[in-house]
């Protein structure tokens, strides 16, 4: 799939939402389920996505099985605890719709211009549309206040790869994974304190294991797992996961 | 993780909680079959694959479960579900505005395809509600989004706004979806409700379950009619004793939010029971579960009674089942508080657990106050601010903005009488004390929005208001300073100037 051969060349590509916009409508409004299986949520062979087309929207590489290495590599933004919603993407932002590919990438270069002033290194520069950061860092209850699934979508549409952070508020990581826009990852540390805004890093999601590496300080961190997240967020989000695992028809098939 | 440790606060008693033992706890009455024939479940999913485990029913005793665990074992067509669960659910109502819903269609057009239909027509509600007094033209394209949505899909309850000059032109549009949803009968005990805002989970005052979603979630209940949730654990709040008249349940979660922190409760249910809530009106218990998710709940939930009978019944003739929690269910922590011992508290900028009592923050000079929202903008809100205006009998010191949730409730203010006040009524009362004018109903300032948006602070002062979040850049201006309180205390703090605890011009 050109997207996938496109990202092993340079993991740094930005990472868009899939869009079947070109797949043929479903016949049936209603979700034929498999019957219960054991292979149910397991990866199954990946259906190749549709070409990209004049659609703004790049198709996911949905290449990674659950075994492969995942791995982001570049600069940290390093924010503090409750980081909320309307930090992430203030309310007057709101109006635009995150489903409309123009308006998706204004959502990104508005991410986290609701920090105070006293964060001096501003996400996205003003004028720009994509942050030079790929990598966010938190505290506690990251993503807490509004369930605005604008919050991941406009990260994810900055160029943002994942957030590391101490904790998650609920509808904040549920939209994460729902979008498949960005990875929320779980420190088992208080990696904010010890990590400074452009600290190069790398993240290596792995089957079982993962780790946050510092290259600036030379310090490691274990993640927690992401578990049955994982694959939802590879796969592109909830939509095209349940493709995958067989829950709705795929486009393919229709 | 419940632990042992007892709170340093003298009104509250904090235990681990398994088994509970408590002879006090009020136990649950029978389940009663309130006035109807079971509802059928959808049909229309022909075959439901459970890819995750169900719960375990390896030969152990089933211990009892939670009202939330009940609600959602009853949703996903199971005789039990434990904490931890992952289930479908099938979705009774599904609520969206135009801030969320154009993004959930979108979505579900997307993925469902272009000539796709909603699960069920009857069962969506959409609500303009966020921007709409407003010249933003995105913001009003967003309504006419809606609008198109609804058209297509046949969808019945789209409660639409074309007459932006004036709200009363326009005899189909509500206000705040959370309140117009309370108002409109669709809120009833036993019930699963989404809708695509955060404070959806005002609606379990009521005794359903319901949390906030985002679009691409919505976007698959639409399409389905079901959801995949984790069953939460719940914390139990046992709140007794009279309830003071100079305290309202604002003053309550705040409190709750103050001990527990805004991540206290996070991906849990926050259960409230005990003698105080019974003696609480349904928009109080309303103001209660709305800021659950202030303390990162998932959702909130009251026994239902004869309140909540009485209101329900007055709005629908929708069949419902109330359901309680066992005797023998197990709850990850429980709270008590003595009610009666409390005092009107606030919580200071910038963070909704930053809490103090209302009376140490007196020296707080404030350059305005705001009163409205789903949390304070309510009837019986307005009715408690307008109360103690009449009792003072003076004039407001700073600007007082009023904003009315829905038109309901602007009626309201118009119309009826205040207790005491001789027969006036709200705003006649808001007009004496000199506060600006109740304004068109909408979310309004609460979340800041447009730049033209009605009471917006666009400067970096000091707010005292009836809403739910306070973080920086909330109303508006990243440093403004909001204060958030209760309706009680929101008036006496226009009247000095100062932050001001209500017992000032109340008793």
């Amino acid at each position: 799939m050109a997207a996938a051969s496109l990202r092993s060349v340079n993991p740094t590509l930005p990472r868009t939402l899939a869009s079947p916009t070109r797949s043929p409508p479903f016949q049936s409004p209603f979700l034929r389920f498999a019957p219960a299986s054991t292979t149910s949520f397991n990866l199954k062979p990946l259906v190749t996505a549709p070409a990209p087309s004049s659609s703004p929207f790049v198709t996911r590489s949905a290449a990674a099985s659950p075994q492969e290495r995942k791995t982001f590599h570049g600069l940290c933004y390093v924010v503090g605890d409750n980081i909320d919603t309307d930090q992430i993407i203030p309310a007057e932002f709101l109006t635009l719709v995150p489903s409309n590919p123009d308006e998706y990438q204004k959502l990104g270069s508005h991410a986290l211009v609701g920090l105070p002033a006293s964060y001096e290194d501003r996400f996205v520069e003003p004028g720009e549309t994509k942050t030079k950061y790929s990598i966010v860092i938190g505290g506690e209850n990251f993503g807490c206040g509004s369930s605005r699934e604008h919050a991941p979508v406009c990260l994810g549409a900055a160029g943002a790869k994942a957030v590391v952070a101490q904790s998650y508020a609920r509808i904040f990581f549920r939209n994460s994974v729902a979008t498949g826009e960005i990875y929320p990852l779980d420190s088992e540390v208080r990696v904010c304190d010890e990590c400074r805004t452009g600290d190069v890093a790398t993240v290596e999601l792995r089957e079982g294991d993962s780790v946050l590496i510092n290259h600036t300080t030379g310090k490691e961190y274990r993640l927690k797992a992401i578990g049955d997240a994982g694959p939802v967020i590879d796969a592109g989000g909830i939509f095209a996961y349940a493709r995958k695992a067989g829950m709705i028809p795929s486009a393919a098939a229709a | 993780m419940a632990s042992a440790v007892i709170s340093s606060s003298p009104f509250v008693c904090k235990s681990p909680a398994k088994d509970l033992g408590f002879s006090s706890f009020r136990k649950p009455s029978q389940i009663s079959i309130h006035g109807c024939q079971k509802k059928s479940i959808s049909r229309k999913i022909v075959s439901v694959m459970a890819p995750q485990r169900s719960s375990s029913t390896s030969g152990s005793v089933k211990t009892g479960m939670t009202m939330t665990e009940k609600i959602l074992a009853k949703a996903a067509e199971k005789s039990h579900v434990v904490p931890g669960d992952n289930i479908w659910v099938n979705v009774d109502v599904l609520m969206t505005h135009d801030v969320c819903g154009p993004g959930a269609f979108g979505i579900f057009k997307r993925e469902f395809g272009e000539n796709a239909k909603v699960w069920d027509s009857e069962k969506i509600v959409v609500i303009p509600d966020h921007y709409i007094f407003t010249t933003d033209k995105r913001a009003n394209r967003n309504v006419d989004i809606m609008r198109e949505h609804c058209r297509e899909q046949n969808i019945k309850y789209f409660y639409d706004i074309t007459d932006l000059g004036d709200f009363r032109a326009n005899p189909d549009y509500k206000g705040v979806c959370h309140v117009a949803l309370a108002q409109e009968g669709h809120c009833r005990p036993g019930e699963v409700l989404l809708g695509t805002d955060s404070h959806t989970c005002t609606a379990g005052a009521f005794g359903q379950f319901a949390t906030g979603i985002g679009n691409t979630d919505a976007g698959f209940v639409l399409g389905t009619g079901k959801i995949l949730l984790k069953v939460p654990p719940t914390m139990r709040f046992i709140l007794d004793g009279e309830m003071p008249s100079y305290l309202q349940a604002k003053d309550l979660i705040l409190q709750i939010i103050g001990e527990i922190s805004v991540a206290g409760a996070t991906y849990k249910t926050m259960e409230f029971s005990g003698t105080t809530i019974e003696s609480l009106t349904m928009e109080e218990r309303m103001t209660l579960c709305n800021m659950v998710v202030e303390a990162g709940g998932k959702n909130g939930v009251i026994p239902p009674d004869a309140t909540t009978f009485n209101y329900v019944e007055n709005r629908t003739s929708v069949p419902f089942q109330p359901v309680y929690s066992d005797g023998n269910a197990s709850f990850v922590a429980d709270y008590r508080f003595d009610v009666s011992k409390l005092e009107p508290v606030v919580a200071k900028p910038h963070s909704p657990d930053n809490r103090a009592l209302a009376r140490e923050c007196k020296d707080v000079k404030i350059d305005r106050v705001y009163i409205g929202s789903c949390t304070g903008g309510k009837t019986e809100d307005f009715m408690a601010a307008a109360k103690l205006f009449h009792a003072a009998g003076k004039q407001v010191k700073v600007p007082t903005f009023l904003v009315p949730a829905t038109q309901k409730v602007w009626m309201d203010v118009y119309a009826l009488p205040v207790p005491g006040a001789g027969g006036k009524t709200c705003a006649q009362i808001f007009e004496e004390a000199g506060c600006d004018t109740p304004t068109s109903p909408s979310c309004g300032a609460c979340l800041g929005g447009p730049a033209d948006t009605y009471a917006r602070l666009n400067e970096p002062q000091v707010c005292v208001s009836t809403t739910n979040r306070n973080f920086p850049g909330r109303m508006g201006h990243k440093e403004g300073q909001i204060y958030l309180a209760s309706p009680y205390t929101a008036a006496a703090s226009a009247l000095t100037g100062h932050v001001t605890d209500p017992r000032e011009f109340l008793q």
